[in-house]
């Protein structure tokens, strides 16, 4: 029995989750629209995160950059390295390593502060006051989300592109003609539609389980006070790392 | 209202420099044309075009000239229609030959556009008549062992 509760209580949870999108969606479809909440979450998610994504976009295409020589070169072909270089950037690297940055930087602070205000019954108050929690706290946050993502995604991209660059020709006297004619050539724009569309969907994911896992903290079980807001802003982590590798699968396999 | 005017430049800038690392990903790296198409169409049918992908290169003297924009299958006549992409600035005569050739011994493959000697040159949507096929190294192998 105690495995048909569970098989239950995961239903219910992902039942939860859909129809808290779908409400999310619907809700924010009518008007007043409030452009300015929005621009708060985008410059919290997306602005915030920049420094990181400079960063780590450029380390990420340096070492792609002087893996791909180094291989490259036993089989006399690095003229390939710039090719190398874009494809696994604009199709695998950058959506995934940018999504998993933006998880550890605003994923889980979305989700311990929707906790918080959920363990210090601010959302209850909210409610009182007749205002909609959904529109007021939510839809701001997964519409920055959706935003913000493909943008770091791409300036993650751009920026690794420029750190091979670098590495490539500036350390180890690749032809930069080679470099980015070999790179305009072989990316296709299947290639980059599926970079975008990887980062769309995960941007919507990230910032969809932060804020169920916040926004339902009193229906877990076993979590109180700030012991609970701890375990679910864990929990959100863990599960949206896990679901942007899952479905980076799957979105792969349904574009090629 | 300082506060708020500075969150304001600042989401404004990050997503203007989004936007342009997007424009250049798309414009540069996926051939989208904002000022029309620079290129026009020419069709070839080949015996087999084995190993021939779209996206393949057109190339003519060695000089890249176009791409491989769509590669069907002729069920009337058992043969492959390819039809290319050619940069607008390169004319193809009517008699040019293309042909399948590889970049190396297992390089990948690209259409060769061997020029004619005639004065008529080829309009879009035309075909080249004179075509060869790709070689199969394993089918020359195996000639060679099995017709001994």
């Amino acid at each position: 029995m105690v495995i048909v509760d569970k098989w239950v209580d995961f239903l219910i949870r992902l039942g939860r989750s859909g129809l808290f999108l779908f409400t999310v969606f619907v809700r924010s479809l009518l008007p007043p629209y409030r452009i300015y909440p929005l621009i708060k979450q985008i410059y919290f998610i997306g602005a915030r995160s920049l420094l990181v994504i400079l960063i780590s976009g450029a380390f990420v295409g340096m070492v792609v950059a002087l893996q791909f020589h180094d291989t490259l070169v036993r089989f006399g072909s690095v003229s390939l390295l710039g090719s190398a270089v874009g494809l696994s950037l604009i199709r695998e690297l950058g959506p995934v390593l940018t999504a998993l940055m933006v998880i550890g930087r605003a994923g889980s602070s979305i989700c311990a502060e929707i906790s918080i205000m959920r363990n210090e019954q601010q959302i209850d108050a909210l409610e009182c006051m007749a205002i909609d929690t959904y529109r007021f706290l939510i839809a701001p946050r997964i519409f920055a989300g959706i935003i913000s993502v493909p943008l770091l995604t791409a300036i993650f991209i751009v920026v690794g592109i420029l750190g091979g660059y670098f590495v490539g020709v500036i350390l180890f006297e690749v032809s930069p003609g080679a470099y980015f004619e070999g790179m305009y050539e072989t990316v296709l724009w299947r290639d980059i539609v599926m970079g975008f569309t990887k980062s769309v969907v995960f941007g919507l994911l990230i910032v969809w389980i932060a804020t169920i896992k916040g926004f339902y903290l009193h229906l877990e079980k076993n979590a109180f006070g700030s012991e609970g807001v701890s375990r679910v802003t864990t929990d959100a982590v863990v599960i949206s790392s896990i679901a942007v590798l899952c479905s980076d699968y799957l979105v792969s396999a349904i574009i090629l | 209202m300082q506060r708020s005017l500075k969150i304001e430049i600042t989401v404004g800038l990050f997503m203007l420099v989004g936007l342009i690392c997007m424009g250049y990903l798309a414009i540069q790296m996926g051939d989208v044309n904002l000022l029309g198409k620079q290129t026009y169409a020419l069709k070839a049918r080949f015996t087999s075009v084995s190993g021939l992908k779209e996206g393949s290169f057109v190339e003519a003297a060695g000089v890249r000239v176009g791409k491989v924009s769509k590669i069907e299958f002729d069920t009337g006549k058992y043969l492959a229609t390819v039809t290319m992409e050619i940069n607008n600035a390169v004319k193809v005569q009517e008699d040019a030959t293309a042909s399948i050739r590889t970049a190396g011994i297992i390089g990948d493959k690209f259409v060769k556009i061997s020029p004619g000697g005639s004065e008529t040159y080829l309009e879009p949507g035309m075909e080249i008549y004179e075509t060869e096929p790709s070689i199969n190294l394993e089918e020359l192998i195996s000639k060679y062992i099995f017709e001994k």
